[in-house]
């Protein structure tokens, strides 16, 4: 293969350079849609750094992504997944150790300044690579930035790094802030941390802390008769029979990461004007898992892990729990990443008599009341779903003779719980997958992390093969080759059963009918909404 | 006059070791609960490593210890310095006094409705104890205080913002909407009628029912008898004898329900979307901002122990008895 004058990967990279290239014009066609207005979308927390460059979570994109972009956002039909922003193109060196950026020209700051190859050094240096919570991981062997020109910027790694890593992450990690706003400063008490300056296609112009943030057109944006909106207002709704009543009264026109609780679609779905919108998420699929705590003497046994998958019926937790609105899980990583997922693995089909006879094997047999041992039983109180899943938990369970105790907690509580004191037999945890395994889901299940990592492996599980796979896969540059490690990866996570993968599952939006462009993208609401119209 | 400064003064003195205790019995029993605001912030972030969560705890100073940390407060508080909110990663004295009038507006004026309906519907139907009247009023008051505030809100929410468009579901005012001066005011007295009105509603059976009793229990006692007696119309009866003589509970209830509203306001708060102190206090219960949380609860208590001077002072000036004794010291 290496003997060919043009390697597949060779003619991947140009392909892609050509491709991401082409899609420029396509990208500056103006929509015929309707202009102006003033969206208003229901926000239920206010992130107190606004600045996603260090916090790249969804709370501070929901709202900072229209103001800061990243280098390429996810995309349903574009290359690798991806649609250029700041960057228009990228190629890694053969060996991995380097990846050249070509960036856009012609594109300005919020205050005039021009964007050029030095912001995207600054942060990534600066920023992403020491402050960001996920940047600190995917960058971590970054030395150093070229800037050839004002728009190159060649990243130089001290160790071959996956271009399939960078390129996954490259929405969530990459966005990109100004230089001279920045250096020199204290970056973490910046003001333009909470009042953040960028390139997108809206400004950020006030926050009311407790009502609401607003958002104004950016009457330069580089994407030609972009965006359509206005004004995008995101109101501060902490209730969430409020945002659906106030979706109803017209007073907002969106409410996105199920602001809008399940049971409350049906009913809402038949107002008129109004509109039940699963798409958008694909990109931010959050998994219902069972977290186990390999301490424990009956859970280290692999059969008793078996057991407790075969107890629970998947089907159930899906119509019930979720109401139609989530999919079954067969592994560590769902069926929304093409890319990676394996149906191929041991599958765990809801079973009591194999869970009772695995138990029996296993010699725990029941005492005269039935049982065969107690465990605590903590679910995240993060979501709804979570906390219904521990009840629905703790009946499957007691199906088998196994007797759970579930105890609550707020969510400070049940971090300290679950993932600094290891205080938990089962834990149901909602962990989100970030488009690559590198930087969402090998964390769960690698050994060695230090107590007091939240959404970590803290159960106690070691298992040197597996964590040899996510070692390897971190450091391998042929995407092909990568794919298969984490295709092994899900084997040995499904067969073994580290955590019990139960459920996978996207936000749900409500919006208006009059609002135009939803959903286009798989990160649609984290991402910049520049073609998002609403009709007068 | 000279009797009622003696009880203030009293009063002031003794309230220092009150909010002393207020501040410690806080404090350490915020440290009982598990996790902290490292672990609350680590959360809304989606995670983070060791080093990120050793240099948070650093910065906030959560790495010292539980008696360092209740001294360094205590003494920034006997400067009258609240601290820095780390939830907010604002002063706690800016949040407070941005969110408290919110409160205050909303809470004062529920206050007062429920406590001028409450009255006069318990006048209505004390005046008559048993009677039909008494009867009915009794009743619906009773159905209105069993009602969860939560409930009402939703209802009335639902009748008079979604269905017939009347009032505005939530907020404190029309987003963004650059009114000014009466026009403002106007705005957030519509904004505000639903939330009032929830609050009003519930609490204006309480003073009822208070008020209520006291004057069942007034029409056996001699001095009414003494004042029929006399001859005097029953009118006057009613208003200057036996209603003065049952505003005494209802103005101590007066005062319990200023500090209870407070907390009853967090419900109300969150369902009606207002940037208010309970909000604020469920904020900083969940983001374990200790310095926040105490600061919300030295406000409140503050705020308590004003309300009951205020109350004990218009007793006196009601009841001639309250007092006396101190000022014969």
């Amino acid at each position: 293969m290496s003997a060919l004058p043009l390697s597949r990967r060779h003619v991947l990279q140009i392909s892609s350079l050509l491709l991401a290239s082409t899609a420029l014009p396509i990208l500056a066609a103006a929509k015929d849609g309707p202009k102006g207005g003033r969206l208003l979308v229901a926000a239920d927390s206010e992130p107190k750094n606004l600045n996603p460059a260090i916090v790249a979570s969804n709370g501070v994109f929901f709202i900072a992504s229209k103001v800061i972009e990243p280098l390429a956002e996810a995309s349903f039909d574009g290359k690798d997944g991806l649609e250029p922003r700041l960057a228009t193109a990228w190629e890694a060196s053969d060996d991995g150790l380097s990846i050249a950026f070509k960036l856009r020209e012609g594109v300005r700051w919020h205050d005039g300044k021009p964007f050029t190859s030095a912001d995207v050094a600054y942060s990534a240096l600066n920023v992403w690579k020491p402050l960001q919570n996920l940047g600190r991981i995917v960058f971590a062997n970054l030395t150093s930035v070229d800037t050839p020109d004002d728009y190159t910027a060649i990243f130089r790694f001290s160790k071959p790094t996956p271009i399939q890593l960078i390129r996954n992450a490259l929405p969530v990690v990459s966005s990109v802030i100004p230089r001279h706003l920045y250096e020199g400063t204290d970056i973490a008490t910046n003001p333009a941390n909470v009042k953040p300056v960028g390139t997108g296609p809206f400004t950020f112009a006030e926050h009311k802390p407790g009502e609401y943030y607003r958002l104004a057109r950016n009457q330069t944006y580089w994407g030609k008769d972009q965006p359509s909106l206005d004004e995008i207002i995101f109101r501060v709704l902490p209730d969430r029979a409020g945002a659906a009543a106030a979706l109803e009264a017209e007073e907002i026109q969106l409410a996105a990461f199920s602001a809008v609780p399940l049971a409350d679609l049906d009913r809402i779905g038949k107002v008129p004007g109004l509109t039940v919108i699963s798409r958008g998420y694909e990109a931010l699929t959050y998994q219902l898992v069972v977290e186990i705590n390999h301490r424990r003497e009956e859970l280290a046994s692999p059969s008793v892990r078996k057991a407790i998958a075969h107890a629970i019926d998947r089907s159930f937790v899906i119509d019930t729990i979720f109401l139609g609105y989530a999919t079954a899980s067969t592994g560590p990583v769902p069926k929304n990443a093409p890319e990676f997922y394996d149906a191929d693995v041991e599958s765990y089909v809801f079973d009591i008599e194999k869970a009772n006879a695995l138990l029996d094997e296993a010699g725990y047999k029941r005492d005269k009341d039935g049982n065969r041992f107690t465990l605590k039983l903590r679910p995240a109180p993060y979501f709804n779903e979570t906390r219904q899943f521990g009840d629905y938990l703790r009946q499957a369970l007691a199906a088998i003779g196994i007797d759970a105790q579930i105890v609550n907690a707020d969510s400070a509580a049940h971090q300290k719980a679950v993932y600094t004191d290891h205080d938990f037999d089962l834990a149901v945890a909602p962990p989100v997958f970030r488009g690559d395994p590198a930087i969402s889901t090998t964390i769960l299940v690698q050994s060695g992390i230090p107590a007091g990592v939240p959404f970590s492996n803290q159960g106690g599980y070691v298992n040197p093969s597996l964590d040899a796979i996510i070692a390897k896969a971190v450091e391998t540059i042929d995407s092909g080759e990568r794919t298969k490690l984490y295709n092994e990866f899900q084997k040995t996570v499904a067969g073994d059963l580290p955590l019990i993968n139960v459920a996978e599952w996207g936000f749900i939006s409500v919006a208006s009918e009059r609002l135009l462009d939803v959903a286009d993208n798989p990160r649609w609401a984290v991402s910049n909404w520049a073609t998002t119209a609403l009709q007068p | 006059m000279k009797r009622c400064l003696r009880l203030i003064r009293r009063r002031l003195l003794a309230s220092v070791p009150v909010l002393l205790i207020v501040a410690i019995l806080t404090f350490l029993l915020l440290e009982t609960a598990p996790g902290d605001a490292v672990d609350a912030y680590l959360l809304s972030i989606g995670g983070g490593d060791v080093s990120v969560a050793e240099s948070l705890r650093k910065a906030y100073g959560l790495d010292q210890s539980t008696t360092a940390r209740l001294w360094l407060y205590l003494t920034a508080l006997a400067r009258l310095d609240l601290g820095w909110s780390v939830a907010f990663e604002r002063p706690v004295l800016s949040l407070i006094v941005e969110r408290l009038p919110n409160t205050l507006a909303l809470m004062g004026s529920a206050t007062a409705l429920s406590f001028v309906f409450g009255s006069l519907l318990g006048v209505i139907a004390g005046a008559n104890p048993e009677s039909s009247r008494d009867r009915i009023i009794s009743a619906i008051s009773l159905i209105f205080y069993s009602i969860p505030s939560f409930w009402l809100g939703l209802v009335l929410s639902l009748i008079f913002a979604v269905q017939l468009r009347w009032l505005p579901t939530s907020g404190l005012e029309t987003i963004a909407s650059g009114r000014t001066g009466i026009d403002r005011m106007t705005d957030i007295a519509h904004h505000l009628l639903l939330p009032v009105s929830t609050l009003a509603i519930i609490y204006t059976a309480l003073f009822l029912r208070v008020m209520r009793a006291a004057m069942a229990e007034a029409w056996r006692l001699d001095f009414v008898l003494f004042a029929h007696a006399k001859g005097l119309s029953r009118f006057r009866i009613i208003w200057r004898h036996v209603a003065r003589y049952a505003a005494l509970p209802l103005i101590t209830m007066l005062g319990l329900q200023a500090a209870a509203m407070l907390g009853g306001s967090v419900v109300i708060e969150s369902i009606f979307a207002i940037p208010g102190f309970g909000r604020l206090a469920q904020e900083a219960v969940a983001g374990r901002d200790t310095p926040l949380l105490m600061g919300i609860i030295l406000v409140s208590a503050v705020l308590v122990i004003v309300v009951n001077l205020l109350v004990d002072l218009a007793q006196a000036a009601l009841d001639p008895r309250i007092g006396a004794s101190e000022a014969a010291r």
